[in-house]
């Protein structure tokens, strides 16, 4: 078992006269022996000495493997124990065991078995003595490898995003595996395992350091008391609510319902499609009996969307997303947990978008485009670019604030309900397609059209399946606007911003062209004043003055002061 | 009233005219290729294998023609916060991107290219969308550029 004193330490030492000076403060376990490798868990990981991971980690990362073995070892004891306990008892001579057994080399194989143990114990030792990591003001850095060492750092004000996942065997040792998320592929620094409420410190120390403020963090959330065994503590982690109700402001978070979420996922496509399926092999078999092989042909599938359905269902269960002062935490998980932490300005668009077969019921789902890449998936198993799986209007209207802090405000709120809602008035904000383009957009030419906000620029589409894009102003890449042949005659242009890749391409066809000159324009503007502006990257720096104010009442400032909020937008 | 896209006061700075000869040369054996393209056809006796081996170099001689244009059609402009790309004329396309965006600049030449004295400036930034390429500049002029854009990037710095 691992050594669970280490837990024991307060996560916080803090000296309050050192933050009120407005020093970084630096934490310091009393173990820290001049730039040693200490095994603290829980306190001071962020002092800038190098760290190592939680003990258990070598059997957390082999532990099935390990287990498939022993598995296997005492499948093939089997007789040999069944013969121990009940002498005469059919005895097959057929297994490896059997015929060690037979042959007087019982000696042999135990040594054999000793010494590969041992070797796997000291290998399994050595490799986690070289695994180090330490957190400094700037970086966060790596080493590992015994022969083929390995040295990896990430710049603080670069994180995009940092994920704690607990798989249900690591929860079970009080074990979680932090990921820092940097932008581009195969670039997070991953920290498996470390001690479960040790991550959270961590994750939020990091952020802190990143976040450029020079405030000291409040102490953590829920510390568990410490006259307890282990056993009790590990009980009340496991029966913790996933989000900790002192990490985020109760009324920033947005939970799923489980019975929207059953519904959410009953009226997919593909679960219409089954029974479109089934519904006709039935009634054609009724008309002509040779016609039932088209039901069996059905059952395959059925079974496979229904698979589907209930790992998508259990693994939204205690879905959360709420607010906290270092950005939007995405929590899931009943057994196995996951929870993210995106810092502001980290997320490059976001689209609201809404299945046909969702409509009566007026369900949305969100999507965002994010510069990196985690290697565990979202909710659902779905790609964790989904933020929001299913939510109706007061949901999404929630978490657009969340993920844009920018459109927070009233108007931004008005601007968004109008480019899910409504049907296209010609005043409402949004400059619209032509009547025109009508001949491209049948449908959806009054409600197909542009908006540009002080914090952001919205595109509007779709009148039967109704989508709204919002890309930040401060996110931005680069403008196009494009025109074929076609669009030439109908004297229309084809806009498209661009932002990192993602699930979200924001294009907006069939715009009048005189209008789409205007946007490219506004837009290009726009966007060189945010990103000069954008201090997202160390996105409390602005609090520097404000030292002695207690960094959890501040609300994230990645405010762009050109653009704080001047009367209704257009 | 035109229906053609195109900015109000915009300056556009040209690519060099050598950089049709590269074309051409290019679209030559393209045509060679497509027509090697087309020998088994005529190995095999196709009584319409000639209208074939006609119809693909009919349609390069077509791109041809229209290549002179084309390459008319691309311009760039440094403008004060941003560069701005356009080419095309039955596909216009025009893009702005903020200096402060640059990711990497990447000067190309490929072996006519560098006979010519021609170089290819690629623009990159986080959005692989973003597609600035500037063809045909004369190799001092692509040097001296991608110094301005790093240069300009510099200054007007910003995240992702």
């Amino acid at each position: 078992m691992t050594d669970d004193r280490q837990y024991e330490l307060p996560a916080h030492e803090e000296t309050p006269g050192a933050s009120a000076a407005g020093e970084p403060v630096t934490e310091r376990s009393e173990s820290v022996v001049s730039g040693a490798p200490v095994t603290a868990l829980a306190a001071g990981l962020s002092d800038g000495e190098w760290h190592r991971l939680h003990p258990a980690s070598p059997l957390l990362k082999g532990g099935i493997a390990l287990l498939a073995i022993i598995g296997v070892v005492v499948a093939n004891m089997r007789d040999q124990l069944v013969e121990m306990f009940v002498p005469g008892a059919g005895y097959d001579d057929g297994n490896p065991i059997g015929l060690i057994v037979e042959n007087g080399l019982i000696m042999w194989a135990l040594l054999a078995v000793l010494v590969t143990l041992l070797a796997l114990v000291a290998g399994f030792y050595v490799s986690w003595r070289m695994h180090t990591f330490r957190v400094t003001e700037e970086v966060v850095e790596v080493r590992s490898g015994v022969l083929f060492r390995t040295n990896r750092r990430a710049r603080l004000d670069r994180i995009q995003g940092i994920n704690i996942v607990r798989p249900i065997f690591a929860r079970l040792f009080g074990a979680a595996r932090l990921e820092v998320n940097q932008a581009g592929q195969d670039a997070n620094v991953k920290l498996d395992y470390v001690g479960s409420s040790a991550a959270d410190d961590l994750r939020r120390e990091i952020l802190r350091l990143a976040s450029g403020t020079r405030t000291a963090s409040a102490p953590g959330g829920s510390h568990v008391p410490l006259d307890q065994n282990i056993v009790d503590r590990r009980v009340n982690e496991l029966l913790a609510p996933e989000l900790d109700p002192d990490a985020a402001e109760p009324e920033s978070v947005v939970k799923l319902s489980v019975g929207r979420l059953i519904g959410s996922i009953a009226l997919s496509s593909a679960t219409f499609v089954i029974i479109g399926g089934i519904v006709v092999a039935v009634v054609l078999s009724f008309f002509r009996g040779d016609a039932l092989f088209l039901l069996f042909a059905f059952i395959p599938a059925a079974i496979a969307v229904m698979g589907y359905d209930v790992q998508k269902f259990t693994k939204s269960l205690r879905y959360s997303i709420a607010g906290t002062p270092d950005g939007v935490r995405v929590g899931f998980g009943l057994l196995s947990t996951s929870n993210e932490t995106l810092p502001p300005g980290r997320i490059h668009s976001v689209k609201v978008s809404q299945p046909l077969l969702w409509r009566p019921f007026g369900w949305w789902e969100i999507k965002v485009n994010r510069a990196s890449h985690s290697s565990t998936n979202g909710a659902a198993g779905q790609q964790n670019t989904t933020i929001l799986p299913v939510g109706n209007l007061t949901d999404v209207k929630r978490v657009l604030g969340l993920v844009l802090p920018d459109s927070a405000d009233e108007t931004a709120a008005v601007f968004a309900e109008r480019g899910l809602v409504a049907r296209g008035e010609p005043d409402d904000g949004f400059t619209c397609s032509p009547r025109r383009a009508a001949v491209l957009r049948w449908f959806s030419w009054r409600r197909n059209g542009f908006a540009i906000s002080p914090g952001a620029v919205l595109l509007r589409k779709g009148a039967i399946w109704r989508e709204l894009v919002i890309v930040p102003h401060p996110r931005l890449q680069s403008v196009s606007i494009s025109q074929g042949p076609l669009l030439r005659m109908l004297r229309l242009v084809s806009v498209h911003v661009h932002t990192v890749a993602g699930p979200i391409s924001a294009q907006l066809g069939a715009v009048d062209r005189d209008a789409a000159i205007a946007f490219f324009d506004t837009v290009a503007q726009a966007a060189v004043r945010a990103s000069g502006a954008d201090t997202s990257h160390r996105w409390r720096s602005s609090e520097m003055a404000a030292v002695s104010k207690p960094a959890v009442e501040v609300e994230p400032t990645v405010e762009d002061p050109q653009h704080a909020p001047p009367g209704p937008p257009l | 009233m035109t229906n053609r896209l195109d900015l109000p006061e915009a300056t556009w700075r040209r690519i060099s005219p050598k950089y049709l000869v590269a074309e051409f040369l290019g679209l030559l054996v393209t045509a060679i290729v497509l027509a090697a393209a087309t020998l088994p056809l005529h190995l095999a006796g196709w009584g319409l294998a000639w209208w074939a081996t006609a119809a693909v170099v009919g349609a390069v001689l077509i791109f041809a023609i229209f290549t002179p244009r084309r390459l008319r059609a691309i311009g760039y402009q440094l403008r004060d916060d941003d560069l701005v790309f356009r080419r095309g004329i039955l596909f216009q396309r025009f893009v702005a991107v903020p200096y402060g965006r640059m990711q990497i600049v990447d000067i190309n030449r490929g072996p006519l290219s560098r006979a010519l004295g021609l170089s290819e400036l690629k623009f990159v930034t986080a959005a692989a969308t973003s597609g600035v390429t500037i063809p045909g500049l004369p190799a001092a002029d692509a040097e001296e550029l991608r110094d301005r854009l790093v240069e300009l990037a510099e200054s007007r710095r910003a995240g992702l």
